[in-house]
């Protein structure tokens, strides 16, 4: 067929779009249509959000025992005897230490991961998908195979049969607090379900550094290997790792389902949603003390929030412009 | 290609295609499993919750029952067991909590006005119930549950073990101690109470001649005898010779039936199970004194039925309770003893239970009555937990006994205060 024929074909659109007509009733509304499409995910916002989060605030300062529309007000009463519970005092230490043990650890072991992945030659699709894959397991999953599979106290566990083969009596992994070898199953547990997750993210962000930095630093020297991923790598992957290190915070904060389902009703080893849950929610319904726990928590999630932002230098960039 | 790849969606055809679906959905909703019971009779829905039983064909016995009931329709949730308080607790505070559920007694739950009074439809028949049992659920002379089965609890052991070992079986709790030295071998363990612990809690309390509260709904646990039970059991779990990280908890019998220890405590349910795994090789025996002073002692847990007082359907719900937990017992009977093993509540049935009878089943019956001690309605869910954190303080991490019991009393203290003023 010729390329230079018209025939048969559209007319191609004039160079000035001709004079839209106006168009009718709301339709034409910018604002209607900003309340169309974002309308729904506000009322839900609304309604799944910022009224459950009002409804606790006003619970806190209530007997709330057995009732969420209770009637009997009693001022700072819940909050004084949440903070004076050592145990929820406590649970904030516990939160604290695993915090700063699994942020740097999972950042470390995913960075490290992506690194290794991007340098395979070969089966590089089938790694990525192996070690995101755990990803997808729910986190409750994972911790009944790990506490009934590889870390259970008997000789048949994983581990204890490991073990077994160099003369080693069995270890009641979640049992017993002292030596606290529960702290191990924890992290590992969740180093397994997240570290993939965040692989992807450093994957994506190391291809995303031009190859000519990498040959200029050649010609100018740079041995490759450590020096390379020091004054280059990492200094690249800055604004990835400052994400990764936000997304684990946030993480750990919401730490639940795994200290729930390996240490069962324990009194160590719990971070603060667990504590709240098993003082002054679940079964002992008492959701004023239980809602004035989840405000101080959610005071001193904001307050380190803050911090944080200050400290990784977030919107700095927007204020120099 | 396929046209429809090039076509373009009209507003009739997605109209079309969304009332097709909804259609759709409806039609699946009435062919597929709803979960509902049987019989629809009069149109009103009752729900009722149960934890899930261990025991086999329990939760098909529920559902026949139900169904065999034409007055109403009722449906079964039927929920794992580790959720089932967080659940039923959280529902209760919904317009989707059940009409009926199994719970055992607890003052909060009266005075909170989520469970109904039933003294009318057990009035009647008061005294055929084991007058514990009624007691137990009395709160300011009315009824509020009706007990279904009761469950004693103690210790099952292998009796070759025990022989080969020359080992009697146990009085105190520290030859309890020593028996279970001296039944740990290379691949069996001698002793399994759950990893926990929570089960022998009140078992241990009360061989030490106390009790969770008095007469008076005063603190009677702190005493010198349970500090010394409690410095016992720490000794217990910190010599090597209790099985711990099993499979599976202590209410399940599998780690004494697959020979991973030589003595476990469990419950009257797991006898069908361990006899069908251990033939006669088996025995029971209570939880033996915690001091000198001290008596053995058994747990009778159990499970009771209650009616949800905010529900929408409470007569009909009642009338439901009055039916199956009441009249018919024939029900009745075969739920207490044709899966695992219960005590039922109602004397004229305990009375013709043969499978009662003979055996380690009867001595469990017998160790029932002898040292048993019952739920106490006073005794709620906040402070069982306070005495959770006792034995996990001071038993599994070695917290001073005093001050794990001082801290206990200021949380029990506080909940007494609210109670009862």
């Amino acid at each position: 067929m010729s390329t230079t024929s018209t025939r048969g074909l559209a007319r191609p659109a004039p160079a000035k779009a001709a004079p839209a007509r106006p168009r009718r009733g709301l339709r034409g509304s910018p604002t209607f249509n900003f309340w169309l499409f974002c309308g729904p995910f506000l009322v839900g916002l609304a309604i799944f959000v910022y009224a459950p989060i009002l409804w606790s605030l006003w619970l806190s300062f209530f007997e709330a025992r057995f009732t969420v529309t209770p009637d009997k007000f009693v001022g700072f009463e819940n909050y004084t005897y949440m903070l004076t519970n050592d145990d929820f005092v406590g649970s904030l230490g516990t939160f604290t230490a695993f915090a700063a043990f699994i942020v740097p650890t999972t950042w470390a072991l995913s960075l490290g991961l992506a690194l290794l992945v991007n340098r395979l030659r070969f089966m590089r699709a089938f790694f990525r998908s192996v070690f995101f894959l755990p990803t997808a397991c729910s986190y409750v999953a994972a911790s009944l195979i790990w506490k009934m599979s590889i870390f259970s106290g008997v000789r048949f566990g994983l581990m204890n049969t490991v073990l077994g083969w160099f003369g080693i009596e069995n270890i009641a992994w979640l049992v017993d607090p002292d030596p606290p070898w529960y702290w191990l199953v924890i992290v590992t547990a969740r180093l397994w379900l997240q570290s993939g997750f965040y692989m992807i993210l450093f994957l994506a962000a190391l291809q995303n550094i031009p190859g000519e930095l990498y040959e200029a630093a050649a010609i100018d020297g740079a041995k490759p290997g450590w020096q390379t991923f020091r004054h280059i790598t990492l200094p690249q992957l800055r604004a990835t790792s400052t994400a990764v290190i936000l997304l684990l915070l946030i993480a750990a904060y919401q730490a639940f389902d795994e200290f729930y389902n390996l240490l069962s009703k324990t009194t160590w080893g719990r971070p603060p949603l667990v504590e709240l849950y098993y003082k002054a929610l679940g079964e002992s319904q008492d959701y004023g003390a239980g809602s004035a726990g989840a405000v101080i928590l959610t005071v001193l999630i904001c307050a380190v929030t803050l911090l944080q932002g200050k400290f990784l230098g977030f919107g700095r960039g927007e204020e120099a412009k | 290609m396929s046209a429809m790849s090039n076509s373009n969606w009209s507003r009739r055809s997605l109209f079309r295609a969304a009332a097709g679906m909804a259609a759709a959905g409806s039609l699946a909703a009435c062919g597929g499993n709803n979960g509902r019971g049987g019989g629809a009779g009069s149109g009103v829905a009752l729900t009722q919750y149960f934890h899930a039983y261990g025991e086999a064909g329990t939760e098909q016995a529920i559902r026949k029952y139900a169904k065999a009931y034409d007055k109403a329709a009722v449906s079964t949730q039927w929920i794992t067991s580790a959720d089932f308080e967080s659940k039923l607790f959280a529902t209760l505070l919904t317009k989707n909590a059940p009409d009926l559920f199994e719970f055992h007694p607890q003052i909060q739950m009266v005075k909170s006005g989520q469970v109904a009074d039933l003294t009318d439809i057990i009035e009647p028949v008061r005294n055929d119930f084991n007058p514990a049992d009624i007691t137990s659920h009395t709160v300011d002379g009315k009824i509020y549950g009706v007990r279904m089965i009761d469950d004693p609890q103690f210790f099952f052991y292998r009796k070759s073990m025990l022989e080969k070992a020359k080992v009697e079986v146990p009085t105190t709790l520290d030859e309890l101690a020593e028996a279970a030295a001296k039944l740990t071998t290379g691949k069996v363990k001698g002793l399994y109470m759950g990893d926990d612990l929570h089960s022998v809690i009140n078992p241990m309390i009360w061989s030490a001649g106390a009790d969770t509260l008095d007469a008076k709904n005063q603190i009677a646990y702190h005493t010198p005898a349970v500090i010394e039970g409690i410095k016992k059991m720490r000794k217990l779990f910190t010599s090597g010779h209790l099985l711990l990280g099993a499979p599976t908890a202590s209410w399940d019998p599998s780690s004494l039936n697959q020979g991973l220890c030589a003595i476990q405590f469990c419950g009257m349910w797991a006898m069908p199970s361990i006899q069908k795994a251990l033939g006669d090789d088996w025995g029971v025996f209570p939880f033996p004194k915690t001091v000198d002073s001290g008596k053995p002692s058994v747990y009778n847990g159990g499970w009771s039925m209650f009616v949800n007082a905010k529900g929408k359907n409470v007569e009909a719900a009642k009338a439901y309770v009055k039916w199956l937990w009441i009249d018919q017992k024939k029900y009745q009977e075969e739920w207490a003893t044709s899966f695992g093993f219960h005590i039922p509540p109602r004397t004229s049935i305990a009375q013709t239970a043969t499978k009662l009878k003979s055996g380690n089943a009867a001595e469990g019956v017998r160790l029932f009555n002898e040292f048993g001690h019952f739920d106490n309605i006073g005794w709620t869910q906040a402070m069982i937990t306070s005495l959770e954190d006792v034995f996990a303080n001071a038993v599994r991490k070695d917290m001073d006994p005093e001050a794990a019991l001082d801290k206990a009393d200021t949380a029990v203290e506080r909940e007494l205060k609210k109670l009862f003023g």
